[in-house]
């Protein structure tokens, strides 16, 4: 595989909350604790984790928009270089964009071709949006309604639209299809791919699993506040190529394979377990797995797990 | 089109029901009071001095002997038809002394309730925007000590400040003394009504702000203020895009509701500047035992209450596309 130009590379992110407990105490709550992940150029990669793991933080977090009791840290580099807040502002909206999960996170006041274009009347903006209006098979008309008049069909599709106003370099999909069933997904999917396949990168945060390895590149898998897993697509079509017990009991709870889940919940992120977040569900605990687990390259992938061959 | 004379039916029917309990609380209120009109109105010297044949004409003209549902039917009957009755005090048409009083009041009212809107509505956005800064935590100091402050005192202070100590002014009145009715010009009434107006706002202007802001912080943590921001917008851009039309649809109903504040207020202020307003008249009017006066005043001021709100709902379904375009119910 030619070796392409890295888009965005998070390492070590991490993301806490400031919180006050019965008066002055004061604790931080680690909600992303070890986060890698990589995206190039034209690829599509997926963040898989269940509800609750802090995924949307993850773009928060890129896009410099977290609450302000939130501290990040860790290293985010965009194209190689340093991306600070101030970079984040510039940038945000522009080549870095987001694609919300609902048209709930569009203003229930304001018209959808005004709302895109964000109140810019220039006829260079004007015609941009009928260009990704007809692009997407939009009508001219859409453009005066409302959001609370948006069809389901519609609504995808102007929430993609949001994002080509810029020059998108990297796209961010924050479960863009809560409750959708499986055709429209594959089709607001193959928006994303479309994306990638023009350059940019996709990262695609979501829990579903069996979307993702439909059309992204790479899972990074997602447990706890840590990413347990770095494979590409093809290491999910068998149990034994994947290489955190994570990520093979996810395989092994997909309907194709099973549907075997296993006991427990994930930890919550005040009473974590020393070391491997992991350790309490896994089979395979051993002694080791109590202190730092480092992230490790295996197999052409990456994994955090010590026992892992 | 059916669906709007539905509506407007409705409203119509609301509005009688309600000036018909307000009216009936009103008089039932004046009836049981210990007041006794004739002792009020003459004084206890002129009435011993008065032969009995006098005060029983006295007794007739306030209505003492007449059983009080037969005075409010009749009262009643003669308003469905126009007729709103002479003021006993006044002894003018009700309808004339309550004009006149309204045009007293109308300014300073309409002056209190632009000036608490306007301002209220700017210190709450402000505030709302920047919630824990500097700024908001001033703004909202003031608002909950202003809003802890008795009006009627404010008013004293007001007027100890302005019209004692810096003479800067007038003490009272809506009108200068001394002045021939036809010479009053625009600018006497304006700086007669600055004081009360002033007393009002400066007490309405909490209420509003305070509410707001709160109005504001919810829609500055909401979704899709998050996601404008996500998408690179920012600072006054924002707030025009988003914020202002969020943010109006709660301060058109919370200004129109604040009429009946204002009119509330008015009735305090009024007294302490000594303002010959509607507040004043009803003061007079439910001391005195004037029940025509009083139940007119009341009835008008229900009204344009109601009115307020009205108007509020109609806006409403002109200002939010979801009620316009959704065809929804108001």
């Amino acid at each position: 595989m030619k070796e392409k130009r890295e888009i965005l590379k998070i390492e070590g992110m991490n993301i806490s909350f400031k919180q006050y407990e019965g008066g002055f105490s004061k604790t931080n709550l680690d909600v992303i604790r070890d986060l890698d992940v990589t995206v190039h150029e034209g690829e599509m990669v997926a963040v898989v984790g269940s509800s609750g793991s802090g995924k949307s933080l993850l773009a928060h977090g890129i896009l410099g928009i977290l609450p302000y009791n939130a501290s990040l840290g860790g290293r985010i580099l965009y194209q190689g270089e340093e991306l600070t807040q101030e970079k984040k502002e510039s940038l945000r909206g522009n080549e870095i964009v987001l694609v919300p999960q609902s048209v709930a996170f569009l203003d229930p006041l304001m018209k959808i071709g005004p709302q895109i274009r964000k109140g810019k009347k220039d006829p260079e903006s004007m015609a941009k949006l009928d260009g990704i209006f007809q692009g997407y098979h939009l009508k001219k008309e859409v453009q005066e309604l409302y959001p609370f008049e948006l069809s389901g069909g519609m609504n995808r599709r102007v929430l993609v639209s949001t994002a080509m106003m810029g020059e998108p370099r990297l796209v961010i999909a924050d479960e863009p299809t809560p409750g959708l069933h499986m055709k429209m997904v594959r089709r607001v999917m193959e928006h994303f791919r479309e994306l990638a396949d023009k350059g940019a990168g996709v990262l695609l945060i979501t829990h579903d699993l069996e979307q993702a390895l439909e059309v992204a590149d790479r899972v990074v898998v997602f447990y706890a506040g840590t990413t347990v897993e770095d494979a590409s697509v093809s290491d999910f079509e068998r149990e034994e190529t994947l290489r955190h017990p994570y990520s093979k009991a996810l395989f092994r709870a997909m309907p194709r394979n099973g549907f075997q889940f296993i006991p427990g919940t994930q930890p919550y992120a005040k009473e974590m377990p020393e070391g491997c977040p992991f350790a309490p569900r896994c089979g395979q605990c051993r002694e080791n797995c109590r202190k730092e687990i480092p992230f490790r390259e295996l197999r052409g992938g990456k994994v955090r797990c010590v026992n892992a061959v | 089109m059916r669906h709007h004379l539905l509506f407007m039916g409705k409203q119509a029917i609301r509005m009688i029901l309600l000036l018909a309990c307000v009216s009936i609380i009103a008089f039932f209120l004046v009836s049981v009071s210990p007041v006794d009109p004739l002792q009020a109105n003459v004084g206890q010297a002129a009435l011993g001095s008065m032969s009995q044949e006098q005060i029983g004409k006295l007794e007739a003209y306030w209505g003492v002997g007449t059983p009080p549902v037969q005075r409010f039917l009749s009262w009643a009957s003669d308003f469905f038809r126009g007729d709103m009755g002479v003021s006993l005090l006044y002894r003018q048409e009700v309808s004339q002394v309550i004009g006149a009083k309204l045009s007293n009041s109308l300014w300073m009212m309409a002056l209190a309730w632009l000036i608490s809107g306007v301002v209220g509505f700017a210190l709450g956005v402000l505030s709302g925007m920047r919630e824990g800064s500097i700024l908001d935590k001033v703004i909202k100091g003031y608002s909950l000590l202003i809003a802890s402050t008795p009006a009627f005192w404010l008013a004293l202070v007001l007027l100890m400040v302005f019209a004692v100590w810096l003479k800067v002014l007038p003490i009272g009145l809506s009108v200068p003394i001394g002045v021939e009715a036809g010479s009053v010009g625009f600018w006497d009434r304006i700086r007669h009504a600055v004081l009360p107006a002033l007393t009002l706002s400066i007490t309405g202007i909490s209420n509003i702000t305070l509410h707001t802001r709160e109005k504001m912080i919810e829609i500055m943590g909401s979704d899709y203020m998050l996601f404008a921001r996500a998408r690179g917008e920012g600072g006054f851009g924002m707030f025009k895009n988003h914020g202002f039309r969020n943010v109006i649809l709660p301060a058109i109903t919370l200004q129109f509701g604040s009429i009946s504040e204002i009119f509330g207020g008015s009735v305090l202020v009024e007294q302490i500047f000594s303002y010959p307003g509607l507040g004043q008249a009803a003061v007079t009017a439910g001391i005195g035992s004037d029940v025509p006066l009083l139940l007119g005043i009341t009835v008008i001021s229900a009204a344009i209450v109601f009115g307020g709100n009205l108007t509020a709902n109609l806006l409403y379904g002109i200002v939010d596309p979801r009620i316009r375009r959704g065809g929804g119910s108001l």
